[in-house]
């Protein structure tokens, strides 16, 4: 006889228990108590505190820079709509937030600041590049071995750690600017950047692409030969500096791997 | 305590990936990232660190490279909070088998999680909820329990929860529910002392009661951790499982008793939140072990004027 699974336990507990721990305005579910006939109210406020302020604490960890821009209370208040809205729905706290950017996006009053979205675009993926896979990256004598006339044909295999976040706005300067403990500078925030995220190996290090390197980075990255990639790039930016391209991709450890595409 | 770890087939052809270190009567402590320069500074601890399982579930980087330096010095305590065995519908499988990965990765010499739930349907609520202790509910424990010690083909240690509120359809006792759980899945227990004296004080028992019911035999690992204090809805006393400070008094007593009657178990200093310098954080272990030592001499001399 195969045996049924047993039918779900009077899931009533977790239902109505859950139901109102991110629900300020639902009363205490009915069945929780306290001792000796006391009142439960101000204990079960404990778990909806646990809940809202280790959720708010997680986004923090997650998004410094943007806290430290907002201020403590600005950030609280965001992060508190956007939890209620977004709840994790993964028991990987790392893995939470990743809709964060496009809420702030979209939150009323962070309008005047049009790049922190981009701010926080360029902190999810330095922590999503924090916990990739690690990987030895191409050696920076990788393309020696390949002869000059061929090089156009080099398909490249991008490391696991590798992120490329473009914005409209100086994000990456207002990012470096907030995740040291320095001072901000004065910040043209209207400049468009890009930001390539590497971790080659241990530390996560971003750096302020040169026009045409986000194209060329991320044309590269889909597998498109390098002779392609850099017509991309030069197509998107005249001023696209192939060799000053190559050089800082090897020194960032962007890759792990360069070959001869079928096609040679 | 088995010298080695009970998922090492010792048919198998690869060697275990680290060292076997011993961890009974030994104290530890949380490992927090920030206090590796420290650690690595000094000579290695006698004493064993144990660590969260959820964050050592990313591909690679610098969680794992910490780990890997420290377990290989000093044995680890794998301690999962967030399978939620307490709650009623089926285990995340994806999240059983990044449990068993991180398992078959590290090694631990323990492997423990809590009596509580945190998942309802999709949503995770990143915290320890309470359930109701009933014939219903332990069933469904005991096979949440059934089904990771299958996966991970080893027993786990189950922590006693720190609560703030009771539920009225519980027809069972924490310890007589607990016993059974033992009774029924082979599982070990994790007596959080601290959770003890917390719960105690939330619902107005006697601490001392309780661990006079608790299957104290089944105890495998403890838990010390600081608390936090706060009002009921009538103004007494509630007590907060906060993991933010020292010790109490009133629990390392509690401690003291328990490790007077049963010797030396493995007895963890949690310290989650104003986490300290490290050198705080040792002197707490420091504390523990110092207790631990008391009774390992003890119960040696006792076993030899038996002999």
């Amino acid at each position: 006889m195969r045996l049924e699974p047993a039918p779900p336990v009077r899931s009533s507990y977790s239902t109505a228990f859950s139901a109102a721990l991110t629900a300020p305005s639902l009363q205490t579910p009915s069945g929780v108590v306290g001792p000796n006939g006391k009142g439960a109210e101000k204990r079960y406020n404990v778990y909806r505190n646990n809940v809202t302020v280790s959720l708010i604490e997680a986004l923090a960890s997650i998004y410094p820079a943007v806290q430290r821009i907002t201020g403590l209370d600005f950030f609280r208040a965001m992060a508190r709509f956007h939890l209620r809205e977004t709840p994790p729905r993964s028991p990987l706290l790392f893995e939470y937030g990743r809709d964060f950017p496009d809420f702030i996006d979209r939150y009323e009053y962070a309008r005047p600041m049009p790049w922190l979205g981009d701010v926080a675009r360029i902190e999810r993926a330095w922590l999503d590049s924090y916990h990739a896979a690690d990987q030895d990256p191409l050696a920076a004598t990788a393309l020696a071995a390949i002869p000059a006339d061929r090089l156009a044909k080099v398909i490249f295999q991008a490391h696991p750690a590798t992120r490329i976040v473009r914005s409209r706005h100086a994000a990456v300067t207002i990012f470096a600017a907030n995740r040291t403990s320095a001072s901000p500078p004065l910040i043209n925030a209207v400049e468009a950047e890009d930001a390539l995220i590497t971790r080659p190996q241990q530390e996560v290090t971003v750096r302020l692409l040169p026009p045409g390197g986000a194209v060329f980075l991320q044309s590269l990255s889909a597998a498109m030969p390098l002779g392609d990639a850099a017509a991309a790039a030069l197509e998107a930016c005249p001023s696209f500096d192939l060799g000053a391209a190559i050089a800082g991709m090897l020194e960032a450890g962007a890759f792990t791997a360069a070959a001869l595409g079928d096609r040679s | 305590m088995s010298e080695r770890p009970a998922n090492v087939d010792p048919t198998a052809m690869t060697a275990p990936r680290f060292p076997v270190h011993r961890i009974d009567s030994l104290a530890g402590a949380s490992f927090k990232h920030e206090h590796l320069p420290a650690i690595l500074a000094e000579a290695p601890m006698r004493g064993f660190f144990e660590v969260h399982a959820e964050n050592y579930m990313g591909a690679g980087g610098p969680p794992h490279h910490a780990l890997a330096t420290i377990r290989h010095d000093n044995p680890v305590s794998l301690h999962g909070v967030c399978m939620s065995i307490g709650g009623p519908q089926a285990l995340d499988k994806a999240h059983l088998a990044r449990f068993k990965t991180v398992v078959d990765r590290y090694e631990p010499a323990l492997v423990s999680e809590h009596l509580a739930w945190s998942t309802h349907d999709t949503t995770y609520f990143n915290d320890l909820l309470p359930l109701p202790y009933t014939e219903a509910t332990l069933e469904r424990v005991c096979e949440h329990i059934d089904e990771v010690q299958e996966t991970i083909r080893r027993p786990i240690l189950l922590e006693n929860p720190s609560t703030y509120v009771a539920f009225q359809e519980s027809t069972l006792s924490e310890t007589d529910f607990i016993r059974a759980i033992a009774q029924r899945t082979g599982c070990g227990l994790l007596l959080d002392v601290n959770n003890v004296f917390v719960s105690a004080t939330n619902h107005g028992f006697s601490a001392l009661e309780y661990l006079a019911d608790f299957p104290l035999s089944g105890v495998d690992e403890i838990h010390l951790a600081g608390h936090a204090e706060q009002t009921d809805d009538e103004g007494d006393l509630l007590l907060i499982d906060s993991h933010d400070g020292p010790v109490a008094d009133a629990v390392w007593k509690l401690y003291a008793i328990v490790i007077g009657q049963c010797g030396p178990i493995p007895t963890l200093i949690e310290w989650d939140s104003n986490i300290p310098e490290w050198p705080i954080l040792k002197a707490e272990a420091a504390a523990a072990q110092a207790i631990l030592d008391r009774h390992a001499s003890v119960t040696v001399r006792s076993q030899s004027h038996a002999a």
